[in-house]
């Protein structure tokens, strides 16, 4: 219930900061490097998995509780369905690159490019992270409920 | 090429062990032994966006299925197969075999995509043109979320009705029956 050792703890603590960061720079730079929206995200739920891993599913449920969540999982489907009507309205056709072809041509090979690349990247990345995060903890909470005659923590961190 | 026989025996002999194992959680970490295998060969064919997103799919889901694993008090198989169930397997898979040995001696070969014999094929124009058509440098990227971003809609369409499904199914308790307001 209240996660593994301290030496467990104290690293995690460390590691989920650049686990996280490495998540964003996944995201961010999707247009220019390996990687993309959908790698990144499954980084970031890793990250607060690992949170959960090691602090228990309480500390981890307060720092990203469940509401939260499902908000950020919708917002991040309402900005890739806004990208790709947006196109239709202004692009003339359903998901048309209109950023990059009227309004922000930007330089290859630099972080302010392609248009709307990079914002589908950031709708993918936070629709994947916060749902992914919201399967593991709601799989965690089941196997709390049913299973209470269960060991449920047995063989974890000692 | 040797490195792909040598994965490939790897990963056979992986999955034979998952398949042919009695406990259940050396099971799970051959699975995971099949599937970073698979990533391995992604990296050594040159495709590292696939193998990026192989290894953290990978990392993730193996540790869900070793919390599922190890939460459990049984945790191996005992018992025999069926019979029936066994010959119907063996059945399915002979006939794609006899149907694959067939289709393989058509197949351009290894390091050929097919797309390069037709010309004027759609994948050829995504080589020569995607940067200065999209703008975005890492190719792989212009081609699934401008050319085909249609195709990633419907990807995240899916994910999204899973999501609703799984949290739906898997919530701590109903809230109609106690007639609180919706979350």
């Amino acid at each position: 219930m209240n996660g593994m050792t301290i030496i467990v703890k104290t690293v995690a603590g460390w590691v989920k900061i650049l686990i996280f960061l490495f998540g964003v720079y996944i995201v961010l730079f999707g247009h220019l490097t390996p990687g993309g929206g959908f790698a990144g995200g499954v980084i970031l739920a890793s990250s607060y998995v690992l949170l959960m891993l090691a602090f228990g599913r309480q500390y981890a449920e307060r720092n990203l509780p469940l509401p939260m969540a499902s908000k950020l999982d919708c917002a991040g489907a309402l900005l890739f369905a806004l990208i790709a009507v947006f196109g239709l309205i202004i692009g003339g056709s359903f998901f048309v690159n209109f950023l990059y072809q009227h309004y922000l041509p930007g330089e290859a090979f630099h972080l302010v490019s392609a248009g709307s690349i990079p914002l589908s990247n950031i709708a993918i990345g936070l629709k994947v992270g916060a749902s992914l995060f919201l399967v593991i903890l709601s799989l965690s909470i089941w196997g709390k409920d049913t299973g209470s005659d269960t060991p449920v923590e047995k063989g974890e961190g000692t | 090429m040797m490195i792909f026989y040598a994965l490939l025996l790897f990963m056979i002999i992986a999955a034979i062990i998952a398949v042919e194992t009695s406990n259940l959680l050396s099971s799970v970490i051959c699975v995971g032994a099949v599937g970073f295998g698979a990533s391995l060969m992604f990296l050594f064919l040159r495709a590292p966006d696939i193998a990026i997103t192989q290894i953290v799919v990978e990392v993730l889901g193996l540790i869900i299925l070793i919390r599922a694993t190890i939460s459990r008090d049984l945790t191996s198989i005992s018992g025999d197969r069926e019979f029936f169930g066994v010959v119907v397997s063996v059945a399915i898979i002979a006939v794609i075999f006899i149907a694959g040995i067939r289709v393989l001696g058509d197949l351009p070969g290894f390091g050929g995509p097919i797309f390069a014999l037709v010309s004027g094929a759609a994948s050829q124009t995504y080589i020569a043109q995607g940067l200065e058509l999209t703008g975005a440098a890492n190719l792989v990227s212009g081609v699934i979320l401008d050319f085909r971003a249609y195709d990633t809609l419907g990807e995240a369409a899916v994910l999204f009705t899973c999501i609703i499904g799984a949290t739906a199914i898997l919530r701590r308790k109903s809230k109609k029956l106690v007639g609180g307001s919706d979350e």
